[in-house]
């Protein structure tokens, strides 16, 4: 008998015993609709990790000369306290890296802290506020939308002038034009020059919540105290290259700090890897938990399967010694009863990957998790399915083989 | 006891029966353990059949019928002796070789019937094609024809549910016949029936022995039995009669 006919011939069993049918598949249904699923999340979270959250907080080959980490998990209080004894990033150390660096880059300043803006009565709270240098936008690929960025003379000479972030112009001006208009900020007035395009959010936090200044203007009394900054942002062309810079701003840091050769570095060269390696150690985690969760749920899923096949060996007794009796060797009774195992637990697989593809929607409609189904968890999940269809089959397909014809047609 | 010499060749272990016997046995034991207890159900039945006889086994409960039967049938080894069935020696065969001789050689009717009841009459009568392993077209148009020629034309979709005793057991010698058998091999193939029905399946089977059919039928019942041409009787084990009858 070929192997389709006996598929064919259990399909025709699924169907004329649905609700069986239905509980026994449901263990393989729930394994798989949850490989789907938490595979969907994770790799979801990865693709966004790698691709925008890290682009977004330190853009390509970009590294940032800061105090301490920008991306601080676990971290021990004593670490911390050692970060807080350390000094602050001085104007004149920016422009000290800035002048060491050989390779081509280009450099911003920053400083951030959230403030109130106004315009009229209206309040736009909880805005950060970057007080920045002219190239922050390139750095950031942060694209104009309405007007224009402020220019290098503007910066240096500390114009009062701001860019604004999407939500604070819509929150402050709903559909009318923010340009020309003057919006105050800790009690100056700022003349807005331009929008930034809409950046939407990243894992639920908005992005567009946001206004820049020139970090020379009045707003730096604001975010730091007079001569610090929070970060001086180098961009390279290349990974090298940016490998290359961060050598020649560490010298330089060194050398300004007075550092010994023992001591270590009291300052940071922040890259998007150390965000990156922390995602890569959660996803290590799920990697590893999630696989315990599926294996439960499809060892249990097998285990119902044989029951119910070790059911429809007794059952069916008598069919397995008519079909024998009418010239089925063992293996075809084998193959059927292997194939009807199978069938039931392919049908679960399919269910289960509709519904981790539902649930990956679902999860995507109603939460901040970029939830993406990954194409090589959906092939996993039927060959895991309907692997453990046939491994649950085989204790109970064998039995059937081995019956004997005659004990088997007498069973009543 | 063996059987008497007029309707046997003489036979010796080594030889080959001649092409026109069928069934040939040969000295036929079948011993059974029974917990430490051997139950000799058969001791040594020698039994020749020829094509297009009609041979009824007869015999009280416990007189080993039914162990002739499963050994004619493939179902069963004898624990000595010798069984031919159409030329081919099958008493010293394997599983899987007495699997294709059930398929082939032998068209079982149960008393039971034995019919899937969630499949079609067609279905049902597909079964031994299936294992023989006939494409679809050609089983469809095989099991078609055995069902016509039990009468049963206008009932292929219909489920054993759907139809009477009478055709039921119909159903069951449509698929013993479909991949036209050596023997028929009826197990008491009236024991469910009542007597108008009776005489419509014997009926059917003097029709199938008129166009040539061997049929072997095992049955307890004296006017059943009377149907066939010879009449076998058993008794502890062995021969105790083997007469030919007027049909």
């Amino acid at each position: 008998m070929p192997v389709w006919e006996s598929f064919r011939l259990a399909l025709q069993m699924i169907r004329a015993q649905k609700l069986k049918s239905g509980f026994s598949l449901i263990g393989v249904f729930i394994g798989v609709a949850s490989l789907i699923g938490a595979w969907s999340i994770v790799n979801g979270v990865n693709r966004y990790m790698t691709e925008k959250f890290a682009q977004t907080l330190f853009g390509v080959n970009t590294f940032q000369l800061r105090r301490r980490p920008i991306f601080t998990p676990n971290v021990p209080d004593s670490v911390w306290r050692a970060w807080r004894r350390r000094p602050r990033i001085q104007f004149g150390d920016a422009e000290a890296v800035t002048a060491a660096i050989t390779v081509p880059v280009i450099t911003a300043w920053q400083s951030s802290e959230n403030v109130s803006v106004f315009y009229g009565d209206k309040e736009a709270r909880d805005i950060e506020l970057t007080a920045a240098s002219e190239r922050y936008f390139d750095i950031k690929n942060l694209r104009i939308a309405v007007g224009r960025a402020f220019t290098a003379q503007e910066n240096r000479s500390g114009v009062p002038v701001a860019v604004l972030g999407d939500a604070v112009a819509k929150r402050l001006f709903v559909d009318r034009t923010p340009l020309e208009r003057n919006v105050r900020i800790g009690g100056t007035a700022y003349r807005v020059i331009g929008v930034v395009e809409k950046q939407g959010s990243v894992l639920g936090f908005p992005l567009d919540r946001f206004v820049v200044v020139p970090a020379r203007s009045p707003a730096q009394n604001l975010v730091n105290p007079p001569g610090v900054l929070d970060a001086l942002l180098v961009k390279a062309s290349s990974e090298v290259e940016m490998r290359e810079a961060m050598e020649q701003a560490e010298g330089v840091m060194r050398s300004r700090r007075h550092l010994r050769p023992r001591q270590d570095d009291n300052f940071v060269l922040d890259t998007s890897e150390g965000v990156q390696q922390f995602w890569a150690g959660i996803s290590r985690i799920l990697i590893v938990v999630l696989p315990g969760v599926v294996i439960v749920s499809l060892v249990i899923g097998g285990i119902v399967i044989m029951n119910i096949m070790l059911m429809a060996v007794t059952e069916r007794t008598r069919e397995i010694g008519l079909r024998k009796s009418l010239g089925a060797r063992r293996r075809d009774v084998l193959r059927q009863f292997l194939a009807e195992s199978a069938a039931i637990a392919s049908v679960g697989a399919v269910f289960g990957i509709l519904a981790g593809i539902g649930l990956t929607m679902l999860i995507n409609a109603i939460s901040p998790l970029p939830a993406s189904v990954s194409p090589a968890s959906i092939l996993l999940g039927a060959v895991m399915g309907t692997g453990v269809g046939v491994i649950a089959g085989v204790y109970p397909a064998s039995r059937a083989s081995r019956l004997d014809p005659i004990t088997a047609l007498r069973q009543e | 006891m063996t059987a008497p010499a007029s309707l046997a060749q003489p036979f010796h272990t080594g030889d080959t029966p001649l092409p026109d016997i069928i069934i040939l046995t040969h000295k036929l034991a079948r011993d059974y353990d029974m917990g430490g207890e051997v139950v000799r159900a058969l001791r040594g039945v020698s039994l020749q059949i020829k094509r297009n006889e009609y041979v009824a086994v007869m015999g009280p409960s416990g007189s080993g019928k039914s162990t002739l039967m499963n050994l004619i049938g493939c179902l069963d080894t004898p624990t000595a002796g010798e069984y031919w069935l159409n030329s081919q020696k099958v008493s010293d065969l394997d599983d899987d070789e007495l699997a294709r001789i059930r398929n082939k050689e032998i068209g079982f009717v149960f008393q039971t019937f034995n019919l899937l009841p969630r499949a079609t009459a067609l279905h049902n009568v597909e079964l031994p094609l299936i294992y023989a392993g006939l494409g679809a077209r050609e089983r469809r148009d095989r099991a078609a024809r055995a069902l016509e020629r039990v009468g049963l034309g206008d009932r292929m979709e219909h489920k054993p549910n759907e139809l009477s005793g009478g055709q039921r057991q119909r159903v069951a010698i449509a698929r013993a016949l479909v991949n036209e058998p050596s023997i028929l091999l009826a197990d008491e193939p009236t024991g469910n029936l009542d007597s108008t029905t009776s005489a419509e399946i014997m009926a059917v089977f003097r029709d199938l022995h008129g166009q040539g059919q061997t049929i072997v039928m095992v049955t307890h019942e004296r006017d059943i039995a009377a149907h066939a041409a010879r009449v076998v009787t058993l008794r502890d084990g062995v021969i105790a009669t083997d007469q030919r009858q007027a049909a």
